[in-house]
C-alpha cells in the first residue's frame, strides 16, 4: 500500500540524513521525498511518499518517531488528505505542435512560463496521477526534460500538524 | 569568567559527577587532555587501543547505573571507537562518547585525521552532535547525558572540533532540559496495565520472558517480586540474565538458540507469554513463523514503542518505564480479589518438571580432559555466586551463561546484540573500576582475547586484579561447531593455529599466568587466582577441543526443534 507520511522535524543540519539514512538502513522504501523549513524556521517539514505493509508502514513510523529531531509524525493516508505536486516539462514547441501544447497546457490547468521560438516550459500542479496523465495526453516525443518536485500532502480539515 | 571548550568539557564532566573516563588521546583532543592534566576529579584511564575504551566505558556502565565516558581523537580514534558504539548500541547502554574533530575551517577538506565522524556513527548511536560554536558546548553536553540515561537509554556522541575547544565562553551548565521533539513515555497506560493483570490471571498456561530492559530498567527486584506473587515459571533471555535469580526454582534457565529445553518448550506452549523488557529477537524466538503458529496471547512490556509489534505481533502491549509498570501491577495484583488458577498452574508446572526431566545440561563429569561447563561450574562456586562476570563471543560465552547461575542483575556483561569479541577484557575493566575490590572475571576464548588483549597493558598501568578464564579449545569454537553441524565437518579457518603461551604473555605484561590441563586442578587454580586479590590472573584452561555448546536450536528453525546433544546428530 501506498502510505503519504508528513512529519515535522527540528531544521538542523544533518536532520534530512537522518531520515533518509534510517530508511536504507532498514531497507524501507522511498517514493518520493521533500523537506523545507515551515512558517516557523526552526523547524522543517517532510512529507515522505512510501509503499510497504502496514506492519512496516508501523515500524517507519515508530522509528521516525524515535529519531531524536523528529517533533511528530502522521500518515496522513489514513484519512482524508490533499497531495500536490509541481512539474516543470520542457517540450520542442514548433509548428502545430505549439498551438497542440498551449491547448493541452490549458486543458491541464498548465501555465507557459517559458517559451521561446522552439520550446516552451510547462508549469503543472496537481495530484501525482495528473501529472502522469498529461505525459499521455501529449506527444511523448516532444518532450525534452522533465522534472518533477515530489509530492507535498496535507491533511484536510481540522487535521492539524503542528507542535 | 571566559572558560576554553576544553575546560567546559572537564567541568560538565565534573557536573556530571564523572568519576572516570576512558581514552586515547591524539592532535584534535589536545586542548581537553591539557585540561584533564590540570585537575584530579575525573580520572582519565588510558587504554590501548578505542575500541577497549569504550568497551571499558561500557562495561562500566553496564554494572553500575551510570553514564559511562569515553574520550578519543578525531579521524582513526574515531574509527577504532564504532565497533565499541555500535556494541553499546545493539545493546542499549547509557554512554557519552567526546570525539576530537579537525578545526571548524577545515571540516570538508579532507584535512589530516578527518573523518565525518557525525555519518560514520549516524546509525549506531542514539544520537550525535558536530559542536560548531563554543557557546553550544555546554547545554549539548547536557544533552548529551540526558539523552543517553533516559528513555531506551543508548550511546551519545558529541563531536567536539579543535577550535571549539580552545575558544572562550561563560560557562553555565543547564540545571534541566527540555526538548519538544524527545518526551520518552515514563508510566506506562493504566488501563492497558489492568487488560495485561486479566489476562496474567486468566492463564492456564503463563509464562514470563525477561530481557536486558529489566536489568537496564533496574527493575529486577519487582520483577522478582511480580513473579513470586504469581508463582509462574520464568526464563531469561542472555540479556536479562540476573533480573531473576537463577537459583530459584520458578527459573527454568534461558530460552532461545542455546536456552534449556524446558525453557524453550515453556515458551512455545504456554497460552500466555508475559514479555519484560524483551525484543523477541532473532536468536530468542528463533523462526517467528513458526513462534507466531502457537495462539498463545502476548502481553508485552517494553520503553520502547518501535519494539512493540516489530518481529511478533502481541495483543497487549505497554510501552513504559518497565520498573513503573510493574510497580502498577504488582499493586493491581495485591488489589484484586482474582487469584491464578491454581489447578491449571500445578499441571502446567507437572509438564515442566517433565521437561526438565530431560536433563539437557548434563555433561561428562568423568572426562579426563577439562570440561568448559565444569570450569563455569567451579567458578561459580568459588565465587559464591557473586561475581561479576564479562564475556567475549563464542562457545564460552554461552557456557558462561548457561552455568554461571546469576541472581543478581548487571553481573552479567556480553555483548548480546552485535556480538562483538574482544569485548570482555576492556568491559571487565571498566566493572573492576566502578567496583574496586569486587570479584571480576572475564571469560573468553582464545580467539577473542586476543582481539583486545594489548590491554592487559591498561590491566597493569591501572592496577587491575581481573580474573581471565581462559576457555581454550584451540577452535574458533562456535565456528566450528557450525562446521560440523552444517558444512560438514570442513573446518575452514577455524582453527586456531600458533597460539601464544598465553600464561607467559600474560606475565610478559606483568601478571599472573596459569596454565591448566588437568580437570583435578581447576578448583584450585580458580581459588588460588581469586585469593590472589592484588593480581591479575590470567587462567589458561586447555578445555575440551572438538566439545559443543547444547541444546541448540538451529537457525531459522523453530523453539522446539533442538539438538539437545551429539546423540540427536
Ligand atoms: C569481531 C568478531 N568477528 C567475528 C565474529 C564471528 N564469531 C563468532 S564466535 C567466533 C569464534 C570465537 O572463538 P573463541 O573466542 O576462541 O571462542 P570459542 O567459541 O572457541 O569459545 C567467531 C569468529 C564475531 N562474533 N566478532
Amino acid at each position: 500500500m501506498r502510505h503519504v507520511i508528513s512529519l515535522l522535524i527540528e531544521n538542523e543540519a544533518g536532520a534530512l540524513s537522518r531520515v533518509s539514512g534510517l530508511f536504507s538502513a532498514r531497507a524501507y522504501n522511498i517514493e518520493s521525498l521533500t523537506v523545507a523549513p515551515t512558517e516557523d524556521p526552526s523547524l522543517s517539514r517532510m512529507t515522505i511518499v512510501s509503499i510497504g505493509s502496514e506492519d512496516i508502514i508501523e515500524q517507519i513510523t515508530k522509528q521516525l518517531n524515535k529519531l531524536i529531531d523528529v517533533v511528530k509524525v502522521v500518515d496522513l493516508s489514513e484519512a482524508g488528505h490533499i497531495e500536490r505536486e509541481l512539474m516543470l516539462i520542457k517540450v520542442r514547441a514548433t509548428g502545430k505542435d505549439r498551438e497542440e501544447l498551449k491547448r493541452m497546457s490549458d486543458i491541464f490547468r498548465g501555465r507557459i512560463i517559458d517559451a521561446t521560438d522552439s520550446t516552451y516550459v510547462i508549469e503543472l500542479t496537481g495530484a501525482s496521477g495528473k501529472l502522469d496523465a498529461f505525459f499521455d495526453a501529449i506527444d511523448r516525443a516532444l518532450i525534452l526534460e522533465t522534472v518533477r518536485t515530489g509530492i507535498c500532502g496535507i491533511g484536510r480539515g481540522d487535521r492539524i500538524l503542528k507542535v | 569568567m571566559l572558560l576554553t571548550g576544553a575546560e567546559i568539557v572537564i567541568r560538565c564532566l565534573q557536573e556530571e559527577k564523572v568519576e572516570h573516563v576512558f581514552g586515547y588521546p591524539g592532535g584534535s583532543v589536545l586542548y581537553i587532555y591539557d585540561e584533564l592534566f590540570k585537575q584530579d576529579k575525573v580520572r582519565h584511564v588510558l587504554v590501548r587501543h578505542e575500541q577497549a575504551a569504550v568497551h571499558a566505558a561500557d562495561g562500566y556502565a553496564r554494572s553500575t547505573d551510570k553514564v559511562g565516558v569515553a574520550l578519543v581523537t578525531s579521524g582513526p580514534g574515531v574509527t577504532n571507537a564504532v565497533t565499541g558504539i555500535a556494541t553499546a548500541y545493539m545493546d542499549s547502554i547509557p554512554m557519552v562518547v567526546l570525539s576530537g574533530q579537525v578545526p571548524t575551517a577545515a571540516i570538508g577538506m579532507d584535512a589530516f585525521q578527518e573523518v565525518d565522524t557525525v555519518g560514520i556513527t549516524r546509525p549506531c548511536v542514539k544520537h550525535n552532535f558536530l559542536v560548531k560554536n563554543v557557546e553550544d558546548l555546554a547545554a549539548t553536553i547536557k544533552k548529551a547525558f540526558y539523552l543517553a540515561r533516559s528513555g531506551r537509554p543508548g550511546p551519545v556522541l558529541v563531536d567536539i572540533p579543535k577550535d571549539v575547544s580552545a575558544q572562550k565562553c561563560e560557562f553555565h551548565y543547564p540545571k534541566a532540559i527540555s526538548m519538544r521533539s524527545y518526551n520518552p513515555v515514563v508510566k506506562g497506560h493504566t488501563g492497558q496495565i489492568k487488560k495485561a493483570v486479566n489476562l496474567m490471571l486468566e492463564a492456564k498456561r503463563p509464562m514470563v520472558y525477561v530481557g536486558g530492559g529489566v536489568v537496564l530498567g533496574d527493575a529486577a527486584d519487582r520483577l522478582t517480586k511480580m513473579v513470586k506473587m504469581l508463582g509462574y515459571p520464568c526464563t531469561n533471555t542472555l540479556m536479562g540474565l540476573g533480573a531473576y535469580p537463577a537459583t530459584d526454582k520458578q527459573f527454568v534457565g534461558m530460552l532461545g538458540m542455546h536456552g534449556t529445553y524446558e525453557a524453550n518448550m515453556a515458551t512455545h506452549n504456554c497460552d500466555v507469554l508475559i514479555a519484560v523488557g524483551a525484543r523477541f529477537d532473532d536468536r530468542v524466538i528463533g523462526d517467528p513463523n513458526d513462534f507466531c503458529s502457537v495462539p498463545r496471547k502476548i502481553i508485552h512490556i517494553d520503553i520502547d514503542p518501535a519494539s512493540i509489534s516489530k518481529r511478533v505481533r502481541v495483543d497487549v502491549p505497554i510501552v513504559g518505564n518497565v520498573g513503573d509498570v510493574l510497580d502498577e501491577m504488582i499493586r493491581q495484583l495485591e488489589t484484586t480479589a482474582e487469584r491464578p488458577d491454581a489447578q491449571a498452574l500445578s499441571d502446567w508446572w507437572q509438564q515442566i518438571e517433565e521437561w526438565r526431566g530431560k536433563k539437557c545440561m548434563e555433561y561428562d563429569r568423568n572426562s579426563a580432559i577439562i570440561k568448559p561447563q565444569f570450569v563455569i561450574e567451579k567458578l561459580w562456586e568459588v565465587t559464591g555466586g557473586d561475581a561479576f562476570v564479562t564475556s567475549d563471543v563464542g562457545q564460552h560465552q554461552m557456557w558462561a551463561a548457561q552455568y554461571y547461575k546469576f541472581d543478581k542483575p548487571r553481573r552479567w556483561l556480553n555483548s548480546g546484540g552485535l556480538g562483538t569479541m574482544g569485548f570482555g577484557l576492556p568491559s571487565a575493566m571498566g566493572v573492576q573500576l566502578a567496583h574496586p575490590g569486587a570479584p571480576v572475571a572475564c571469560v573468553t576464548g582464545e580467539g577473542s582475547v586476543q582481539m583486545c588483549i594489548q590491554e592487559l597493558s591498561t590491566c597493569k598501568q591501572f592496577r587491575l586484579p581481573l580474573k581471565v578464564v581462559l576457555l581454550n579449545n584451540s577452535y574458533l569454537g562456535m565456528v566450528r561447531q557450525w562446521q560440523e553441524l552444517f558444512h560438514g565437518n570442513r573446518f575452514s579457518e577455524s582453527y586456531m593455529d600458533a597460539l601464544p603461551d598465553f600464561a607467559k604473555l600474560a606475565e610478559a605484561y606483568g601478571h599472573v599466568g596459569m596454565t591448566i590441563e588437568k580437570p583435578g586442578d581447576v578448583e584450585g587454580a580458580l581459588k588460588e587466582a581469586f585469593e590472589r586479590k592484588n593480581d591479575l590472573v590470567f587462567m589458561n584452561f586447555k578445555i575440551d577441543p572438538t566439545e559443543n555448546v547444547y541444546p541448540m536450536v538451529q537457525g531459522g528453525k523453530g523453539l522446539t526443534s533442538m539438538i539437545l546433544s551429539s546423540e540427536d546428530l
